[in-house]
């Protein structure tokens, strides 16, 4: 197979980032242990896959298999996906001792792509299971230090003028895991997959905080939920007012029942937790509630014993989700490495890869959107020579934040603090093609 | 490139986000007191939010053992889920166990809790004395208070938590 391809150059055009297919080039080293340049990544993958086809034998009933010699099945109501993929579903389920709805369920990152998560495969968090709402009777309450207290009817709320947007939605919680002294054996989505992408569409809280009346003392509103726990965190005044949703709609479709159905709270790049689900009240205060889940819980502990309370922007983050722990090598050749970064300041603006345990980096390609707080894809051409690797990638947000190493991570971090892990992941890929979890 | 096309769009943009903000649908209704309260399950800090009634730790002791012993464990420590009680001075050690007593700012955040989400399996289900009893209780086996201890509206909120000053605020608004 030939090393000469098209390149893929991109251009910055009115913010947007476009890939345009220019001469070919080679596709040359860019750092050590094969990683190729980032703007030989489109075609690299287009001749490779190329190889592999001319490469396999066509048997003679491939010219027309069963599927091609009667019609399939016809329409359907609601589509599923393709029996194949029927082992793509949701990881890492795990529930409190003795109960089944205070606990998790993650998002299966190596088998997705894009920047969207498919809304049944959106990651969970609930503290007492999910509710069965009638959006009929559900309300949502605005009062507290307001000049009028109001009552919203959800047939209401869907005639207010909506707005959309990508972004990703993080529990501080996520990659808790990888703060074991040694490296827990999972797949990506195990230890990170309290990350989820989705197109939120919904109503500004502002709207609704201006139709009340916010009076000047007001600082802070608590968030309240329509679940058994009657989950309730505080939020500050001015984040509301900045870019938080009452959101209705995920991924083009009213909110899935877990995901709060019908009605969530959405804050942009904040601790997952603060985007309280089946969203029933909005108590506008001067001073935060001091809930359970913002005092006991989602604060934290450092080394002298105090703790810091409301760390609320997910901070810089990036995984490769393939190559990862359970999708094996497929022999020596060349592969693509894909990953998602976030941030909860804003865009990202790079993602380096390296392939020799970082010695040397490249500088990833990142997808088409690349949009504020939102997942944000990226691609590193990678030739495997067979030997054992160590696979990394470190996002810098547009802050010039960059995601910390693991070793500084914990350096500064007390035994009890748990939220808000965003260290480099490093992933060892291994002479038989196996891939591990490994801290480096 | 920047066109007479592109200008017109963003003006068109303004302008409808202009008309948006002057012409709000405010299709809210008002909400009456009673609508408030029966929503209202919030508990603040100076006590805002707590109802009348009281409770006591003797009469939380007992509640304690029927509702929630079983997930909780003996005197909160030993059960199936949160550890309610011990592990104090642990904090700044390689093993810090975080607990009511030795990590809560405020003893007000028990009621708000216990009403809103306790017993796990019956939420919504004790009354106003009950939930001042279990606090009495909870704060009782964490050596906040002692066995004599009676909890209501006006003595919960004056109830110092032992590691209450030691929090810092990340976000100031
Ligand atoms: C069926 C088991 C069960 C029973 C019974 C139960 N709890 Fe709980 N409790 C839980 C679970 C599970 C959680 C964690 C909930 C979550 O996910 O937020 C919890 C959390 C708590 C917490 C917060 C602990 C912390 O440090 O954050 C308190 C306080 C509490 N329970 C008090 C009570 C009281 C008081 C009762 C009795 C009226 C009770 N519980 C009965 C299961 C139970």
């Amino acid at each position: 197979m030939s090393d000469h391809d098209s390149t893929v150059t991109q251009e910055h055009s009115g913010g947007k980032l476009r890939a345009r297919i220019t001469e070919p080039v080679e596709l040359l080293p860019a750092a050590g242990n094969g990683l190729l340049g980032r703007r030989s990544f489109i075609k690299a993958g287009l001749g490779a896959a190329g190889g592999i086809g001319l490469m396999q034998a066509v048997p003679a009933s491939a010219a027309r298999p069963g599927h091609m010699r009667s019609p399939g099945p016809g329409m359907s109501e609601y589509g599923s996906p393709a029996p194949a993929e029927a082992n793509v579903k949701r990881i890492g389920i795990g529930s409190q001792r003795g109960t089944t709805g205070s606990g998790a369920s993650r998002s299966p990152l190596e088998h997705l792509h894009g920047i969207v998560t498919p809304s049944g495969l959106h990651f969970e968090r609930h503290h007492a299971g999910v509710p069965e709402i009638d959006p009929a009777s559900h309300n949502i309450l605005i009062h507290g230090l307001v000049k009028r207290p109001l009552l919203f009817s959800m047939d209401a709320l869907a005639r207010y003028p909506t707005v959309s947007r990508l972004q990703f939605l993080e529990c501080s919680g996520n990659s808790g895991t990888l703060l074991a002294a040694e490296p827990p054996q999972l797949s990506c989505g195990e230890l990170h997959g309290l990350v989820s992408g989705s197109e939120w569409g919904g109503v500004p809280l502002a709207v609704l905080l201006d139709e009340a009346g916010v009076l000047p003392s007001a600082r802070w509103l608590v968030a309240e939920g329509a679940d058994a726990a009657v989950m309730s965190r505080s939020v500050p005044l001015a984040k509301a007012m900045d870019d938080a949703l009452v959101a209705l709609y995920q991924n083009g479709e009213r909110l899935r029942p877990e995901n709060g159905y019908p009605a969530r709270l959405f804050l942009p790049g904040w601790e997952g937790n603060m985007s309280v689900k089946w969203l029933r009240r909005i108590y506008v205060t001067a001073q935060p509630a001091m809930t359970k889940d913002e005092t006991s819980k989602y604060s934290d502990l450092q080394p002298d014993g105090s703790s810091l309370l409301f760390t609320f922007p997910m901070a810089v983050k990036s995984v490769i989700t393939s190559p990862s722990p359970g999708l094996a090598m497929q022999g020596p050749g060349l592969y693509q490495i894909s990953g998602i970064a976030w941030s909860g300041s804003g865009r990202i603006r790079r993602v380096d890869v390296s392939a020799d345990g970082g010695k040397s980096w490249v500088q990833a390609a990142l997808d088409d959107l690349v949009l504020p707080k939102s997942l944000t894809r990226f691609t590193s051409a990678w030739r495997w020579d067979g030997s054992p690797g160590v696979l990394l990638s470190r996002a810098v947000d547009e802050t010039g934040a960059v995601q910390p190493t693991r070793e500084s991570l914990m350096s500064n971090r007390a035994a009890g603090a748990f939220y808000h892990y965003n260290a480099i992941q490093a992933w060892r890929v291994g002479e038989a093609g196996e891939v591990n979890n490994v801290y480096v | 490139m920047f066109t007479s096309k592109t200008v017109g769009l963003s003006l068109a943009i303004t302008f409808a986000t202009f008309v948006y903000a002057a012409e709000s649908p405010n299709l809210g209704t008002l909400a009456s007191a009673a609508e408030i309260a029966a929503y209202d399950l919030t508990v603040m800090p100076d006590g805002t939010g707590l109802p009348v009634g009281s409770g006591s730790v003797a009469q939380g002791v007992r509640l304690y053992t029927e509702q929630c012993l079983a997930c909780h464990g003996t005197e909160g420590e030993g059960g199936l889920n949160d550890r309610l009680a011990g592990g104090h001075g642990s904090l700044a050690t390689p093993a810090p166990v975080k607990t009511i007593g030795s990590f809560w700012p405020y003893a007000t955040t028990l009621f708000d809790y216990i009403r809103r989400a306790m017993p796990y399996t019956e939420p919504g289900s004790l009354s106003s004395d009950e939930i001042y009893s279990l606090t009495a209780y909870l704060l009782y086996i964490n050596g906040v208070v002692d066995d004599e201890a009676v909890m209501d509206a006006r003595v919960l909120p004056e109830v110092v938590m032992p590691n209450g000053d030691n929090f810092v605020w990340a976000y100031e608004p």
